[in-house]
């Protein structure tokens, strides 16, 4: 069973850890060296400037131009102030939206007659994009706030609903059997089976809507924001400053893979337990 | 045994099950029909009988999973009304374990959701779980361990609330040859030690005839029945290949062939 080599901190000394390291190993693993991804940056880097002095800067600025820019925006402090102002929409949103989701998702999942009223609604949404709506939530909700960070409480709400839901319509009926017949309450089979049950499902969509919540905040801050990395971006388009593009472009990257880790190191704590993958 | 006693633990009487289609041009299933079966306190009863016969449906009868579309079904002389603590289950599947919990958090469930005091549980644990000889793998989590072993969690989870009565649904058939054997022996000193009532579901002989006061043999589905109850009269422990042993081996199997063999003429 490869499950058994898995170290795990609450293990009694039964099934001995070291057997992994004493397996021969090939010589050497290159996929496994921490310097492999950092040659790999260092290789697109090099790249990327031969392919920019092959074309002109408007079309492909090389990496100095978009270090430079990343300079005169740091040193103003209006880099900071995008990140910040999208963080803070891409974050709100998605914690309203996922926090919401939860509980509607496994009630939905377990209720034969909820599902039954909103199958038709989410079979509908489905195949609409959030962003299709954002015109519609700056009509409804202002060219504030509200309205953008309202998209990504919606993007959030649909993912983490969608895959709760069939996370809590999946869970094992021997498991409920099973509780039922050691005495628990339809309240403690909810809370004791069910809930953790849909665990695995629900880490799924947060960190699905995590990544959609970075989509859905660009196109809001391409059509009314005066702030955020979708502004930046888009701004610069207009004075043709494709250094800036480019900026924007990397700085989503960045902050989309600091979130996830934090995320990822978060979830680690009951990854474990629930048999989680990260 | 006291099966003649006044109030037997579990009673069936005329009990059928039918099944309603499940969709509109889907057909019924009569799974079972005048059922009658009697198992005392104390005793251990197999019952044995073809693939598809509805074995499982008795169990879930009595587990009160489902309801009786015709007779009764009594536990301790009350009808059953759904699933309760009273009837420990252990089922076939491991995936009836909770994942999430580690081996003592399992077993447990049962003392936590009766709201027990920490000592009772940790204690109800700890004897369980050397019952079953378990103790070395408490902290781990059901993926940890074998099919034997996870077997074993459900063994001691079920026995842990200390149910009159424990039923077990096939628990060995997803093991191998030499683990089955070894849990069947190992489940013959349990109950030994525990002597609760028990009703186990198998389609094994041998395993009938190891582990069984009497031993239940159904009749082919649809519309199935109890076609005989044959007592088991062998010393414990039991013994493989005794002539008693093979006797019996032989007229069972001849029963449930018949039954079969009626099934695919039919």
């Amino acid at each position: 069973m490869p499950d058994q080599d898995r170290a795990h901190p609450g293990n009694a000394p039964a099934s001995p850890p070291a057997a992994s390291q004493q397996r021969p190993r090939p010589a050497r693993d290159l996929t496994r060296s921490p310097w492999v991804p950092v040659l790999v940056v260092l290789a697109s880097l090099i790249l990327w400037e031969l392919a920019a002095r092959l074309t002109i800067p408007i079309l492909l600025p090389p990496p100095a131009d978009v270090a430079e820019a990343f300079w005169k925006s740091a040193k103003d402090g209006s880099l900071f102030r995008h990140i910040g102002a999208s963080y803070f929409r891409i974050l709100t949103g998605w914690f309203v939206g996922c926090v919401i989701a939860i509980p509607f998702g496994i009630l939905a999942g377990r209720l034969k007659w909820v599902r039954a009223v909103l199958d038709p609604f989410i079979e509908f949404f489905r195949f609409i994009p959030p962003i299709a709506f954002v015109t519609l939530f700056m009509i409804w909700f202002g060219l504030g706030e509200v309205s953008k960070v309202g998209l990504i409480v919606y993007t959030a709400f649909f993912t983490t609903f969608l895959s709760t839901m069939a996370g809590a319509m999946g869970v094992e009926i021997e498991r409920i059997r099973a509780a039922q017949c050691l005495g628990a309450s339809p309240r403690q089979v909810f809370f004791r089976v069910i809930v953790p049950g849909t665990v695995p499902h629900i880490v799924t969509g947060v960190r699905l809507s995590l990544g959609l919540a970075f989509m859905t905040v660009v196109a809001a801050e391409f059509i009314a924001a005066e702030s955020g990395v979708g502004y930046l971006i888009f701004s610069a388009r207009l004075f043709a400053q494709t250094d800036f593009v480019f900026l924007g472009i990397l700085v989503l990257g960045v902050m989309g893979f600091v979130a996830n880790s934090i995320l990822k190191r978060l979830l680690a704590r009951i990854a474990y337990r629930y048999d989680v993958n990260l | 045994m006291g099966r003649e006693g006044a109030v037997a633990a579990i009673q069936m009487q005329r009990v059928g099950k039918r099944f309603e289609p499940r969709h509109a041009d889907g057909l019924a299933y009569e799974a079972l029909a005048g059922v009658d079966l009697a198992i005392g306190e104390g005793e251990f009863l197999c019952v044995l009988g073809p693939t598809g016969c509805g074995k499982s449906t008795v169990m879930h009868l009595v587990a009160g999973f489902e309801t009786p579309t015709e007779g009764r079904v009594l536990v301790a002389g009350k009808p059953v009304s759904g699933p309760g603590a009273d009837r420990g289950m252990v089922f076939q599947n491991d995936r009836a374990l909770f994942p999430w919990l580690t081996v003592d958090q399992n077993v447990a469930f049962g003392l936590e959701v009766a709201h027990r005091t920490p000592a009772a549980v940790r204690a109800a644990v700890d004897s369980n779980l050397e019952l079953v000889g378990l103790t070395g793998h408490r902290t781990k989590f059901p993926r940890e361990l074998s099919g034997g072993m996870k077997q074993r969690v459900q063994i001691a989870r079920a026995l842990a609330t200390d149910p009159a009565i424990l039923l077990m649904d096939e628990p060995f058939a997803a093991l191998d040859a030499q683990t089955r054997r070894r849990m069947q022996e190992e489940l013959g000193r349990i109950w030994a030690v525990s002597r609760k009532t028990v009703l186990f579901i198998t389609h094994d002989i041998g395993e009938a005839i190891w582990l069984g006061d009497r031993i239940a043999v159904m009749t082919h589905g649809p519309a199935a029945r109890i076609k005989e109850v044959i007592d088991v009269d062998l010393p414990r422990p039991r013994q493989n290949m005794t002539p008693g042993f093979v006797s019996l081996y032989n007229t069972l199997d001849a029963s449930i062939r018949a039954e079969s063999e009626a099934m695919h003429n039919a």
